[in-house]
């Protein structure tokens, strides 16, 4: 089961994944119109990644867009959770060693201690996250059963992780729970929100790219985030 | 059920249909129709397929709901913050809704649509910079807009505004004869005091072809003479066309999106005519966005901008004043706290927030400018964009939407403010009327015309 999970079937993961992901970015920029979203990519290419340069780097920056200035409490909270999303499983020491037994290189690796604290702030970020959607009327409204299960999806790896790893219970049991939501996880990135992880540069670029252009850029306004 | 005799999917083609809609007092029989109006839900779906893009549609798909654009829209700040008014909500349960049901929606539905597409967003764009993905309510409750219209679920006053563009190409029924006739009139009546003065039409080859709002020729000629008055001062060499010189679009407001194309190309053609080095229009906003910012899409231009290089009216006057083509006496430049209105439509729209903080810099004494907060790019809607000013049927709505501007100008403590842009200065006059809270409110042109530095024998003093 171990094998199978790790090894055939996590590629076709790996496959479906990635692929899916470049799918959605190639067709996201192919279904583009420059007459109906009214702006000119092509004519202003310059101005247009200027703009989509500032307006991606703006965003992931904390402090770098208005918005995230304003509402300090959460963007915490977003980019704590983001941050461990990332970070531990790319750089987990369990999964380097696996990386380097099959491809033959690996990656830095954190400490131990580094990837349980990432692990448990991405779990106490998305309670976080679950409370705010509860608790504030304006985001409670827009909340539907699909965020709450495409949290679920994204956070069960990092539950079943840590429980193997502090050896609780049946190991074998959370190792292989673990894989399994790891893999659930990867397969749900292309055809679900979670694609916004690639989507996000795209629908960034392309309102940078609108600002770059007809609503400032070629009147030499940097419009500010 | 048919389609009503007023209401209906049809556009307003001639002069005959146009009366009978305008002579349907408020719309009473026009919305009596709505009720009873079919949706033609297949041809719904099928434009949906046809128009609806990779942004759009990827729009819809990652919203996050997150509720960040809560805060960013005005209308949910002046309405108790009720979650029905935040701007992802607004959206995902119209426009996402008709996706998610293929079109497959009723009557009832669509006339909910309408109400929130034109009473509960002025498309100021304002959330699209405050969403982590980047998605603009503004520009999607712009293609809701063009949906309904499609489908005859449009307030009454747009689908006479658009008519009127289609039959009159003007948003009231300016003919071409009319127009000519007020800038002959206008001509005639300003050049006793300030002689030499001309309004010439369809002059070739001018330095500066101007066009305007057709409300001017109808209901304030006297603007179109002020216009006449500094280009004459300035020294320009400038024209009007006689025909093509309507530069709003009500049609835009309708999502009348193919009545929006004839009308700017008509201005189109009159450049091409004319050959003019540039074009200038009035001090309106969605006039400019109309025609200079979104008009050359309509249009089909490639490079996305007009014929000839069209500069809003700020930027003229700030040319002419950083030229010294114009001169303002220093005595006569105002002493008393002022504050500015930035336009959605060409600030947000199109960057021009440091051009008319230069026009200011002019005409303001050092220490009396006061900004609003927040200003520039980041500024909210007057209250009544996007079409809300002129819906009757949402008059009561509207009213709450003017607070916003109300409490940014109270917080001023000016008593003045600039509205270089017709629709937020009709809203600045409506707050005013409907609150009463002492403020005065003006265009650049009267403004600047009475604190001109003016050479010796150009005007005749009464």
């Amino acid at each position: 089961m171990y094998e199978l999970l790790t090894g055939p079937l996590l590629w076709l993961v790996f496959a479906i994944s990635f692929g899916g992901l470049l799918v959605r970015v190639v067709l996201y920029f192919k279904g583009l119109s420059q007459q109906l979203d009214r702006v000119a990519y092509k004519a202003h290419l310059s101005y247009g990644l200027k703009g989509a340069f500032n307006s991606i780097i703006s965003w992931l920056n904390p402090v770098g867009a208005r918005a995230w200035r304003k509402k300090p409490g959460y963007t915490f909270i977003f980019f704590a959770f983001h941050i461990g999303l990332l970070a531990t499983p790319i750089f987990l020491a369990a999964h380097n060693i696996m990386l380097q037994e099959n491809l033959g290189f690996s990656l830095p690796q954190m400490p131990a201690f580094f990837a349980d604290l990432l692990s448990w702030t991405v779990i106490v970020a998305c309670v976080a996250i679950i409370l705010r959607r509860i608790a504030l009327p304006e985001v409670r409204i827009l909340t539907t059963a699909y965020d709450y299960l495409l949290l679920v999806i994204t956070v069960a790896p990092f539950v079943t992780g840590l429980i193997a790893r502090y050896q609780m219970g049946d190991y074998q049991f959370w190792l292989l729970a673990h894989i399994i939501t790891g893999e659930i996880w990867l397969l749900c990135l292309p055809f679900t929100k979670l694609s916004h992880c690639v989507l996000f540069f795209c629908s960034r670029a392309q309102l940078g790219m609108d600002y770059g252009i007809k609503r400032g850029g070629l009147k030499g306004s940097t419009f500010s985030w | 059920m048919p389609q009503g005799e007023l209401c209906n999917r049809q556009p307003i083609v001639t002069d005959e249909q146009l009366k009978l809609t305008l002579s349907d007092k408020s719309g009473k029989k026009y919305y009596a129709e709505m009720l009873e109006l079919d949706v033609d839900t297949n041809a719904l779906w099928a434009t949906i397929q046809k128009t609806m893009k990779a942004r759009l549609k990827t729009w819809l798909e990652i919203c996050a709901h997150c509720g960040m654009c809560a805060d960013s829209c005005f209308l949910y700040q002046v309405n108790d913050c009720v979650p029905e008014q935040v701007p992802s909500y607004k959206i995902q349960s119209t426009l996402g809704h008709i996706v998610k049901k293929k079109g497959q929606v009723d009557n009832e539905f669509m006339r909910h649509c309408m109400k929130v597409a034109w009473s509960q967003c002025t498309c100021c764009n304002r959330c699209g910079m405050y969403c982590p993905h980047g998605i603009d309510m503004g520009v999607m409750f712009s293609y809701l807009r063009g949906l309904l219209y499609s489908q005859g679920f449009v307030p009454w006053e747009l689908k006479i505004g658009s008519g009127m563009h289609r039959v009159y190409r003007a948003q009231m029924d300016v003919t071409t004869e009319d127009w000519v006739e007020t800038c002959e009139w206008m001509a005639e009546e300003t050049e006793e005091e300030w002689p030499g003065l001309t309004i010439p039409v369809d002059k070739q080859d001018a330095e500066i072809m101007y066009t305007c709002n057709a409300r001017e020729p109808k209901h304030y000629p006297e603007d179109l003479a002020e216009a006449a008055v500094l280009f004459h001062v300035a020294g320009t060499n400038w024209t009007v066309p006689s025909e093509g010189w309507e530069q709003t679009s009500l049609s835009m407001f309708a999502g009348d999106w193919e009545c929006c194309k004839d009308n700017v190309n008509h201005v189109y053609d009159a450049i091409e005519r004319l050959n003019p080095a540039r074009v200038t229009g009035t001090e309106c906003g969605h006039a400019h966005r109309a025609t200079v910012i979104e008009g050359p899409y309509w249009a089909g231009r490639e490079d996305g901008l007009p014929p000839k290089p069209y500069i809003h009216y700020v930027e003229w006057l700030a040319e002419a004043l950083r030229e010294g083509k114009l001169k303002i006496d220093p005595a006569k430049r105002i002493k008393e706290p002022v504050t500015l209105q930035d336009s959605c439509n060409y600030v947000r729209n199109q960057g021009l927030k440091d051009v008319t903080r230069e026009i200011i810099s002019y005409i303001v004494e050092p220490g009396y400018f006061v900004e609003m907060a927040p200003n520039k790019e980041h500024n909210y809607c007057c209250g009544g964009g996007g079409g809300f000013n002129g819906i009757g049927m949402y008059r009561e709505q509207r009213n709450v939407a003017l607070r916003k501007k109300m409490d940014q100008i109270l917080d001023t403590g000016c008593k003045l403010v600039i509205a270089p842009c017709h629709n937020c200065w009709d809203a600045i006059r409506d707050l005013e009327e409907e609150y009463e809270i002492g403020i005065r409110w003006s265009f650049l042109k009267p403004l600047i015309i009475g604190m001109l530095d003016i050479p010796e024998g150009m005007r005749v003093e009464w």
